[in-house]
C-alpha cells in the first residue's frame, strides 16, 4: 500500500552536491523543499572523525562510504554482441551514497571546461573539418550552453567552495602563474593555490623548460581558511594524504556537508529523508507532466509524494535509470541512432607515467586530493590537432593525492607483483617515486549508451541499468599522443627511470580509473538530439530537471564536479528567476 | 541530540519514531563498543552503512549530531583462527610466505600477521560478500566484466583452498603445498597466477589468486587494528608514517626524510602499557 504524503514545491532525488545546491537555491527562493536521499545521513564528527579518518583498507578496499552494491548494481558489455553482466564488486569506478555522496569522497579537484569544449561539434568542424567530428562513428555535439553563460555559476561555485588556485585568465588578461589555456574568470580564486610538494614541484620545472605552461591544481582542499557566502567555515588543508575514497575530517575539502548543509539545514522549508529511495517518478496520463515521485524507505514502507517539480539530483546512472523506468523521453536506440534517453554514455580516458629516483625523497604521503602540478598545453582544442587523426586531450599533472601503500606503491618495469623482488622493490622505491596522471577526455560514440537490462533486476526487483561502452579509436589515438607528452616531462625529471603506462585494450571494469560517468541524459539545442534543454529541463517533461553529468553531451579532459555544479546553479537561477512566474518550456522548440 | 530528528514526519508516525531512532544509536554504539572490545569483524547481525534496513530517518531544523555514535573502525581481535580449519591454514601461511617472504629488509607476510588477518576478514563482513553483487545468473564473463563468481570470498578461499589440495596432491605425490620446496610452490603460485593451473569445483585459479594477493597486501600494509601490519613493520620498510593527521610544516621541507615513527589508529608501541 501507498501513502500519499503532503505535496511539497519541489522533490529532490538524491542528495549529493547538485541536491545541496538546488535545495539550497529553492528554498532560499521560498519553495518547500523535500529531499529524499536513498543512503544514510552523514556528518564529519560522526562519519570521518580525524581519529579514524585515514583507513585505506576500511574505505578505499572494502567500499565502506560507497554504493552497496549487493542491493543494487548495474551491467556491463563492450559492445551489444556480448551479453552484459553485473559489476558485482566495484572497481573502475566507485559510485557514492549517503548524504553528500561522491562529493564526501572525491579528491576535490575543481576544474572549469574550455570555452571549445562546449562547441566540441561545431568548433572542430570549422578548424578540421566535418571528418575530424564523423570519424570513428562519433556522436559529439554542442552542449547549447556556452562557457560565458556558465562563467557566473562557476564562480559562484568556488566562492562556495573557497577554492584555492591562481587565475590564468582574469576577464581575458593573462595572469602570470596560472593556466593560461582557461576562460576567462570573472574573479580571482578565493583562496591561493595550495603549497606543492616536492613531486610536483619537480614536475613543473621539467615542464617549464619544455616549454609548457605548469599552473597549480585548483583545488577543494583548501590552501587557507575560509568562511564562504552561505557563513560556512572551511580550515587548512594538513596534507594528510587521504582525499580521494575518504572523508575529510577536518573540514578542509569542500563538501555538501562542508559548505552547504550547515546552512541549508537549518532552513524551515527543506525536509532531508534518509534511506528512502525513489522508485519513478510518477506522470500525469498524457506523460507531459510529473505529479511527483513513489518511493520506498528502508523499512519496506512506500509512499509517494506529490510534488510541482521534480529535481533528479542523484547520480547519472541513477538519474538516467530513473527516466527510464518511469517513460520519461525517448529510449536510445543504437540500431538506428533514433531516441535520445541513454544517449552519448562516455567516460574518462586515463593512462600515466611513473618516475622513479634514486637520489630524491618525494614523501608521497604528503598530500591532497587534488595537490598538483598540471600542464594544460595539450587539453581539448589548446594545440593544432592536424593530422593527428583524434579530437580531444587531457591535462598531463604531477599529482600527489597521497601514498596509501596497500594502492600506491610503484615498481619499475619489469618487477614482479609478488615474491622478495615485489618486496625489495617496493621497500626501495616507495619513497623516491610517484605517478604522473594523463586525465583524458572521452568523445561520444554511436555505440556507448545506456539501457535498462533484459536479466537482472535490484533488490527491488526493478531491472538494473545496463552500460555498453567501449574506448574508440579516437579515445586510443588521443591517449598515445598524450601519454607521450606525459613520458617526455617525465623524462626531463631525469629519474633514474619511467614506467609509462599506456591506455590498452578495451574498457575494463576491474582497475580503478576514475569516477566520470557522463551522457546519457544530455543536453542539446533541440529535442531531437538530447533529454535536456540548457536549463537541464527534460523537453518532454518540463517540470523535471535533471541535473549532473548526466547532461555532458561528450566528456571533456577535466574533472566533471566544476561543470556539473555551474550547470546545476544555471538551471536554479531560470527556475526561480522565470520558470516559477510561469512554469513551462525554458526553452521554445 | 540536537532535536533535529522531526518526530511527526509522515514516515516516524507510521514506524513510531522512538524505537528507529534508538536502533541507530544501538547500531552506532555497537560498533564504537566492539572497536574498543575488539571483537568487531565476526559479530553478525550489526548494521551497518550502505546496507539496506538502517532505519529511514527525517531531519528538519538543524544538523544532527548524536553524542557517542562515532563510526570506529571494525577492528581484529582475540587469537588463533576462526575462519580457517587447520589444513586451510597451512596452505594460507605457506602460500603468504612465498607472496611476501621475510629477509632483513623487512617482514614477511607470515611474520606481519597477513594469515590471522585473512583469518578475520574471512570471517566477518568481507568473508560473507559485503560490497558484492551474488546474485544470478553466472555465466562466465570477459576478463573486462571482472568478478563474476557466485562464490563470497568466503566460499572462494574455502572452494579454492580445497581445489588446489587437490591438484597438488595429484601432482606431486600425495604432498602437500605446505611441504612442498619453495620453488615447487613458487611455481604452483604462478601457474595459479598466470591461469594456467586449471582448477576443479568451479574455482576459477587466477581470480582466487588475484585477491589472495591482494588480501594479502591488505594485511600487509593496512591499519594494525585489522590484525596484520604488525608492529607497523610493513609501514617503517618503505618509510610510511601511518595515520599521520598533519604534514603541513613539512610541505615546503623538499626531499627532507620524514623523521616520524609510524603511528596507527590505537597509538604506537610505547604510548599504551605493554607496549603493543
Amino acid at each position: 500500500m501507498t501513502t500519499t504524503l503532503k505535496p511539497v514545491d519541489a522533490v529532490l532525488v538524491g542528495f549529493g552536491w547538485t541536491g545541496a545546491i538546488m535545495g539550497q537555491q529553492l528554498c532560499d527562493a521560498g519553495l518547500s523543499v523535500v529531499a529524499l536521499e536513498r543512503g544514510p545521513w552523514r556528518d564529519t564528527a560522526t562519519d570521518f572523525a580525524t581519529g579514524f579518518a585515514q583507513d585505506e583498507l576500511r574505505y578505499m578496499w572494502r567500499h565502506h562510504l560507497f554504493q552497496n552494491v549487493t542491493y543494487d548494481t548495474l551491467t556491463i558489455r563492450n559492445n551489444t554482441n556480448q551479453q552484459a553482466l553485473p559489476i558485482r564488486h566495484l572497481g573502475a569506478f566507485l559510485l557514492g551514497t549517503g548524504v553528500g555522496s561522491g562529493g564526501v569522497h572525491w579528491n576535490g579537484q575543481i576544474f572549469r571546461f574550455l570555452p571549445s569544449d562546449f562547441v566540441t561539434r561545431s568548433h572542430n568542424e570549422q578548424r578540421y573539418g566535418k571528418k575530424a567530428v564523423s570519424d570513428y562513428d562519433l556522436t559529439v555535439q554542442d552542449w547549447g550552453v556556452t562557457y560565458d553563460e556558465l562563467e557566473p555559476h562557476y564562480d559562484a561555485f568556488d566562492k562556495l567552495c573557497g577554492t584555492s588556485g591562481k587565475a590564468g585568465n582574469l576577464n581575458g588578461k593573462i595572469q602570470p602563474g596560472g593556466n593560461p589555456f582557461e576562460g576567462p574568470r570573472s574573479s580571482e580564486f578565493p583562496t591561493p593555490p595550495m603549497i606543492q610538494t616536492y613531486a610536483p614541484a619537480l614536475f613543473g620545472q621539467a615542464a617549464a623548460e619544455l616549454g609548457r605552461h605548469p599552473f597549480p591544481n585548483p583545488t577543494g582542499n583548501l590552501s587557507e581558511a575560509y568562511t564562504n557566502p552561505l557563513g560556512a567555515q572551511l580550515g587548512a588543508c594538513t596534507y594528510c594524504g587521504f582525499c580521494e575514497k575518504f572523508g575529510c575530517g577536518n573540514y578542509s575539502k569542500a563538501s555538501p556537508q562542508t559548505t552547504v548543509l550547515p546552512y541549508l539545514m537549518t532552513k524551515p522549508n527543506f525536509t532531508l529523508k534518509t534511506e528512502c529511495e525513489v522508485l519513478r517518478v510518477e506522470m500525469t496520463a498524457d506523460r507531459k507532466r510529473a505529479t511527483g515521485v513513489t518511493y520506498v524507505n528502508s523499512a519496506g514502507e512506500e509512499f509517494f509524494q506529490p510534488a510541482e517539480i521534480v529535481i533528479l539530483s542523484a547520480y547519472v546512472l541513477q538519474n538516467v535509470r530513473l527516466m527510464l523506468l518511469s517513460g520519461i523521453g525517448k529510449p536510445y536506440d543504437p540500431a538506428t541512432g533514433e531516441g535520445v534517453v541513454g544517449k552519448n554514455y562516455a567516460y574518462q580516458t586515463m593512462s600515466g607515467v611513473n618516475v622513479f629516483f634514486d637520489d630524491k625523497i618525494l614523501n608521497p604521503f604528503i598530500g591532497a586530493g587534488a595537490l598538483a602540478t598540471v600542464i594544460d598545453d595539450f587539453n581539448g582544442d589548446n594545440f593544432d590537432h592536424s593530422g593527428l587523426g583524434f579530437i580531444g586531450g587531457a591535462y598531463i599533472a604531477g599529482m600527489v593525492t597521497g601514498g596509501r601503500p596497500i594502492e600506491m606503491i610503484y615498481t619499475p618495469e619489469g618487477t614482479p607483483d609478488w615474491g622478495m623482488a615485489w618486496k625489495h622493490a617496493a621497500a626501495k622505491n616507495y619513497l623516491r617515486s610517484f605517478a604522473i596522471v594523463v586525465h583524458g577526455s572521452c568523445m561520444s560514440h554511436r555505440g556507448n549508451y545506456l539501457d535498462l537490462d533484459p536479466t537482472y533486476q535490484d533488490v527491488h526487483g526493478r531491472p538494473m541499468l545496463r552500460m555498453t561502452f567501449d574506448f574508440t579509436e579516437n579515445e586510443h589515438k588521443m591517449s598515445r599522443f598524450l601519454t607521450d607528452r606525459a613520458a617526455e616531462v617525465a623524462r626531463a625529471m631525469n629519474p633514474r627511470e619511467i614506467k609509462v603506462n599506456q591506455r590498452k585494450g578495451s574498457f575494463s571494469v576491474v582497475p580503478y580509473q576514475t569516477t566520470h560517468n557522463t551522457g546519457g541524459a544530455i543536453m542539446g539545442a533541440t529535442p531531437k538530439d538530447s533529454v535536456v534543454n540548457k536549463y537541464l529541463q527534460v523537453w518532454d517533461v518540463p517540470n523535471v530537471f535533471s541535473m549532473g553529468s548526466g547532461a555532458f553531451p561528450q566528456n571533456a579532459g577535466y574533472n566533471p564536479t566544476g561543470t556539473v555544479a555551474a550547470l546545476t546553479y544555471h538551471a536554479a537561477h531560470e527556475i526561480i528567476t522565470r520558470y516559477l512566474k510561469n512554469p513551462g518550456p525554458l526553452v521554445q522548440t | 541530540m540536537s532535536g533535529s530528528r522531526d518526530p511527526t514526519s509522515d514516515e516516524q508516525r507510521r514506524t513510531t519514531s522512538a524505537p528507529a531512532v534508538k536502533a541507530n544509536l544501538d547500531r552506532r554504539r555497537f560498533l564504537v563498543g566492539t572497536a574498543a572490545a575488539g571483537i568487531g569483524s565476526v559479530a553478525a547481525g550489526v548494521l551497518h552503512d550502505g546496507e539496506l534496513g538502517a532505519p529511514p530517518q527525517t531531519f528538519r531544523g538543524a544538523v544532527p549530531w548524536s553524542e557517542g555514535t562515532a563510526d570506529a573502525p571494525p577492528g581484529a581481535s582475540g587469537s588463533g583462527y576462526l575462519f580457517f580449519a587447520a589444513a586451510e591454514a597451512l596452505f594460507i601461511e605457506a602460500a603468504v610466505a612465498r607472496l611476501i617472504p621475510n629477509d632483513e629488509v623487512g617482514p614477511g607476510a607470515v611474520e606481519a600477521g597477513v594469515p590471522f588477518f585473512l583469518d578475520r576478514q574471512l570471517a566477518g563482513r568481507f568473508g560473507q560478500g559485503d560490497h558484492y553483487f551474488l546474485g544470478g545468473p553466472w555465466p562466465k564473463g570477459t576478463p573486462e566484466q571482472g568478478y563474476q563468481s557466485r562464490f563470497n570470498p568466503a566460499q572462494l578461499y574455502r572452494a579454492a583452498i580445497a581445489a588446489i589440495a587437490k591438484y597438488v596432491g595429484a601432482s606431486f605425490n600425495g604432498v602437500a603445498f605446505a611441504q612442498l620446496p619453495t620453488e615447487e610452490q613458487d611455481t604452483v603460485l604462478k601457474g595459479l597466477e598466470s591461469g594456467e593451473i586449471k582448477l576443479e569445483d568451479g574455482v576459477d585459479s587466477k581470480t582466487f589468486f588475484g585477491m589472495l594477493l591482494q588480501n594479502t597486501k591488505e594485511g600487509y600494509f593496512s591499519d594494525p587494528i585489522y590484525g596484520g601490519n604488525k608492529d607497523m613493520a610493513a609501514w617503517k620498510m618503505i618509510g610510511f608514517p601511518g595515520a599521520h593527521y598533519d604534514y603541513k610544516e613539512w610541505v615546503t621541507r623538499h626531499g627532507e626524510r620524514v623523521p616520524f615513527a609510524p603511528v596507527g589508529f590505537k597509538g604506537r608501541p610505547g604510548w599504551t602499557q605493554g607496549g603493543t
